[in-house]
């Protein structure tokens, strides 16, 4: 039974006006194994799994489940042919009960009325798989962690006797702990002989939870083959197409004198008591687990949040808390939620981009949009973004070069405390690489970062002093050399 | 060569409003060349089409600001009456009539109070909305029937009349649409144009510039798109949304003045409805609710549509009753065009032949 091909994806073409997203893209999923997905920003995963799912559909090429042609016309035709989704951002009602979620669009009622009792066993199994056998039925899913929204919405996928799911970077938004949870739920659900497909950006877990792996880049197969027979390097040269000698580029750089200081800085519920002294030129890490409170460091520092007792001073003075003080004084946020918060997404990249800073460009109130907008492509030059013009929405550009849009309006603000929450989420290992030499810059030339970031090796590589948090507290501070992973994580649980 | 491409660039042109417009104005005219006078395309019913769209385009230009800034503002309809009411009160109890000295400061004082109480009604509006933080539905939804109530106190729940005699030349003249050439501002070179029509093209033009090269205007696109995003970018949100309510308070208030100089009596209660009018006006025009979205020009035209489907309905003696499914008609078709043009056309590009695969 096992190695059956369940799915095959042949030829597949899809274009959107000028920019082809697939060029004839094969894919072959079989019962009983996880096949990695893996690509930069913009490869054509996105969009692959958008056909999949049924919410594009392909210009050219065929796909089949089994060996019946498969073109589906929308999601609930994907779920009828046994296909799951399970995407970055959950797909859950948060005001309905777990069994109505898990239950929400099965067709297994009676003349349109929905029999609970006859669908209970099968929610009562399906949670049991997810190894949520505590939770009542009747929980609200709103009210759960986002580590347990997420086997709620695999246990959706058992309901609907899926077949194959489909992840796209499931462990995105997980804590490490829950991350070992999802890995072996993923293991019993080979045993079950279901077919998966996993997209993800981090090789080491790709190589902890798949078989076999298949790598796109601009819309084409570039290799495949078994996890077990490919060195790392070979994989992130297929990703982007070049020999990549260093992942993590730094950029030398020599913390100067004392600036920023943080005192006894306490919001509510977190941060507790922060005390943290920066230098000119320096990359502050902060590490710790999900919740731990270091986004809510980062904007109670800039006036984001509320603050209820201490201070931020710079050069010795003290900064009142107000985001149009914090800004004055030099500080600038890239926030970790790109989509909602950190840009408007269907403002034009030359609006995103100038901002936090228009009235540079006035004479006597009236803008001129001639120079912002030749200052704003210079700057776009500079951090490379990918665009077909300026003025194209935010919304257009792939993840990666959102991110260089919102680095690149801290750099025209002219901020010196660039505050960074995950700077990196989200974006590819090529981007990655650029982000990480960005930084570099910017402290060579005296600007002082905080750096928040989940991803450990990056921390190491790329900061001079890192801070471990948890509960809200900044538990221990040393320089980088004086840290290991391990080290961290274990001050990290305490 | 391409039918799917011409009707995509067709779509995905800013022009929409336009081309709807032509549109409509075209089959009225035949229709109306057919069944009926002839008359619609007359001076004179061109004069009447574009003094009623302009009635309904003053007060939209504040309302396309504040959809832009993803609000919206159901009271601007009896905001609009109460101020027009304000006008009407005024000049029904001035002390002094028309031509006599001392008229001046009685019509500054009226105009004043007018534009003050528009603003006050944008304030109380904007600063509700940005204080409480409740949604501005809501909130507009509860001040739409307080100006109301505010209004029928003022006018002591009748209908303000005041003496021919003690309106002023200017004011009578604003919305006047007949034949004679005197009584237009036409400087002596333009041709017949009633002056509510300049007012309006001169406001338009004004916002235009305000939204597109001031830090201010900016900074409500910005907020519509993403209010977190703006606060992070050091926008001062709660003082551009009450500007923008204010502002629009302003324009409610001169819609209010030509409400007045058009029907020449303060009702607070013919507000009512009005809101939705120009409501209507902004989402023809691609106005979208969720904010961040919308243009003047636009907002323009979604007026001339509105009042060229009822005036062709007159022309053709349709029923009234039959005007209103239209116009309610339109907009419905109007917002399906313009999600095709902004959203996911996949499924109506579906219905169109399909591309040949095999190339």
């Amino acid at each position: 039974m096992r190695g059956q091909s369940i799915l095959e994806v042949n030829e597949i073409c899809k274009t959107f006006g000028p920019t082809k997203a697939l060029r004839g893209v094969d894919l072959k999923v079989r019962s009983g194994e996880v096949l990695a997905l893996i690509g930069e920003n913009g490869a054509g995963k996105s969009t692959l799994l958008k056909i999949l799912s049924g919410a594009h559909r392909a210009d050219s090429g065929q796909m089949l489940i089994g060996d019946r042609p498969f073109r589906p016309s929308g999601p609930s035709d994907t779920r009828q042919s046994g296909v799951a989704m399970i995407y970055q951002e959950l797909n859950l009602a948060p005001e309905l009960s777990v069994e109505d979620n898990l239950l929400l669009g099965h067709r297994g009622t009676g003349g349109g009325l929905l029999i609970r009792n006859r669908q209970r066993s099968k929610v009562l199994e399906a949670l049991k798989t997810v190894g949520l056998d505590g939770i009542s039925p009747m929980a609200i899913v709103g009210e759960q962690s986002i580590a347990t929204q997420q086997m709620i919405e695999i246990a959706r996928a058992l309901v609907a006797e899926a077949r194959i799911i489909l992840f796209d970077e499931p462990t995105s938004s997980l804590p490490q702990k829950d991350v070992a949870r999802l890995f072996s739920i993923i293991n019993d659900l080979k045993k079950r002989q279901i077919g998966m497909v996993y997209i993800s950006h981090f090789l080491e877990e790709v190589r902890e939870v798949a078989d076999r792996y298949a790598v796109l880049r601009d819309g084409e197969n570039v290799g495949e083959g078994k996890l077990e027979d490919v060195e790392d390097d070979t994989i992130v040269s297929m990703m982007v197409g070049r020999d990549v000698e260093n992942l993590f580029p730094t950029v030398p750089h020599c913390p100067g004198e004392p600036w920023v200081k943080i005192q006894d800085l306490t919001g509510f519920p977190y941060p507790k008591k922060i005390n943290i002294e920066l230098r000119r030129g320096e990359i502050f890490g902060i590490a710790g687990l999900v919740g731990a409170g270091r986004t809510e460091l980062i904007r109670t520092v800039f006036g984001l949040d509320h603050l209820s007792t201490g201070s931020v001073s710079v050069n010795g003075e003290s900064v009142r808390s107000s985001i149009g003080e914090r800004i004055k004084a030099g500080f600038g946020i890239i926030s970790e939620d790109r989509k909602n918060e950190g840009l408007a997404q269907n403002l034009s990249i030359i609006d995103n981009l100038t901002l936090s800073r228009l009235a540079d460009y006035t004479t006597l109130g009236v803008l001129n949009l001639n120079r912002r907008k030749q200052t704003a492509e210079k700057l776009l030059n500079r951090v490379q973004v990918k665009c077909k013009s300026s003025g194209q929405a935010v919304s257009e550009l792939s993840g990666g070069n959102q991110q260089k849009v919102a680095i690149a309006r801290i750099i025209h603000q002219q901020a010196d405390i660039l505050l960074m929450d995950e700077p990196t989420k989200g974006i590819d290992v090529g981007t990655k690489a650029e982000v990480y030499r960005m930084l570099g810059e910017l402290a060579a030339t005296g600007k002082t970062i905080i750096f928040v970031s989940s991803y450990l090796p990056e921390l190491l590589a790329v900061c001079d002093r890192i801070g471990v948090m948890a509960r809200g507290e900044l538990r221990d501070v040393r320089d980088t050399l004086d840290w290991t992973e391990e080290e961290v994580m274990r001050v990290a649980i305490g | 060569m391409n039918f799917r491409r011409i009707l995509k660039t067709i779509f995905q042109s800013q022009l929409g409003p336009i081309f709807a417009l032509a549109f409509i104005l075209m089959l009225f005219a035949i229709a109306d060349q057919r069944w009926s006078s002839g008359n619609y395309l007359s001076p004179r019913n061109f004069r009447v089409m574009m003094n009623s769209a302009a009635l309904i385009a003053v007060p939209a230009l504040g309302m396309t600001m504040i959809i832009i800034a993803a609000g919206i503002d159901l009271s601007a309809g009896t905001a609009l009456t109460l101020c027009g009411t304000v006008l009407a009160t005024q000049f029904k109890y001035a002390a002094v009539a028309s031509g006599e000295p001392g008229f001046f400061w009685v019509v500054l004082q009226a105009v004043g109070l007018t534009l003050l109480t528009g603003c006050l009604c944008g304030l109380v509006n904007g600063g509700l909305i940005s204080l409480t933080k409740v949604v501005p539905f809501i909130v507009t939804l509860g001040t739409m029937t307080i100006f109301l109530g505010i209004g029928q106190i003022i006018s002591r729940e009748s209908t303000v009349y005041a003496d021919e005699k003690n309106i002023p030349g200017w004011l009578s003249d604003f919305c006047y649409t007949g034949s004679n050439s005197e009584r237009y501002l036409n400087f002596g070179f333009l041709p017949n144009i009633p002056n509510s029509v300049l007012l309006t093209l001169i406001l338009a033009i004004a916002v235009v510039l305000l939204l597109r090269y001031t830090v201010f205007g900016r900074n409500v696109f910005a907020i519509g798109s993403s209010e977190s995003t703006a606060r992070l970018c050091g926008v001062n949100v709660p003082f551009t949304i009450i500007t923008v309510y204010t502002l629009a308070g302003v324009f409610v208030a001169l819609g209010g003045l030509m409400y007045y100089a058009n029907v020449k009596n303060g009702n607070p209660s013919d507000g009512m409805g009005k809101e939705l009018e120009i409501i209507a006006a902004v989402v023809l025009g691609g106005g979208s609710l969720s904010g961040g979205r919308g243009s003047i020009l636009g907002t323009l035209m979604g007026a001339l549509i509105i009042t060229a489907i009822r005036s062709g309905c007159a022309q053709l003696s349709i029923l009234n009753t039959y005007t209103h499914i239209i116009i309610g008609g339109i907009i419905i078709v109007a917002v399906i065009v313009d999600q095709l043009r902004h959203g996911s056309p996949e499924w109506f590009f579906r219905l169109l032949p399909a591309k040949n695969t095999e190339s």
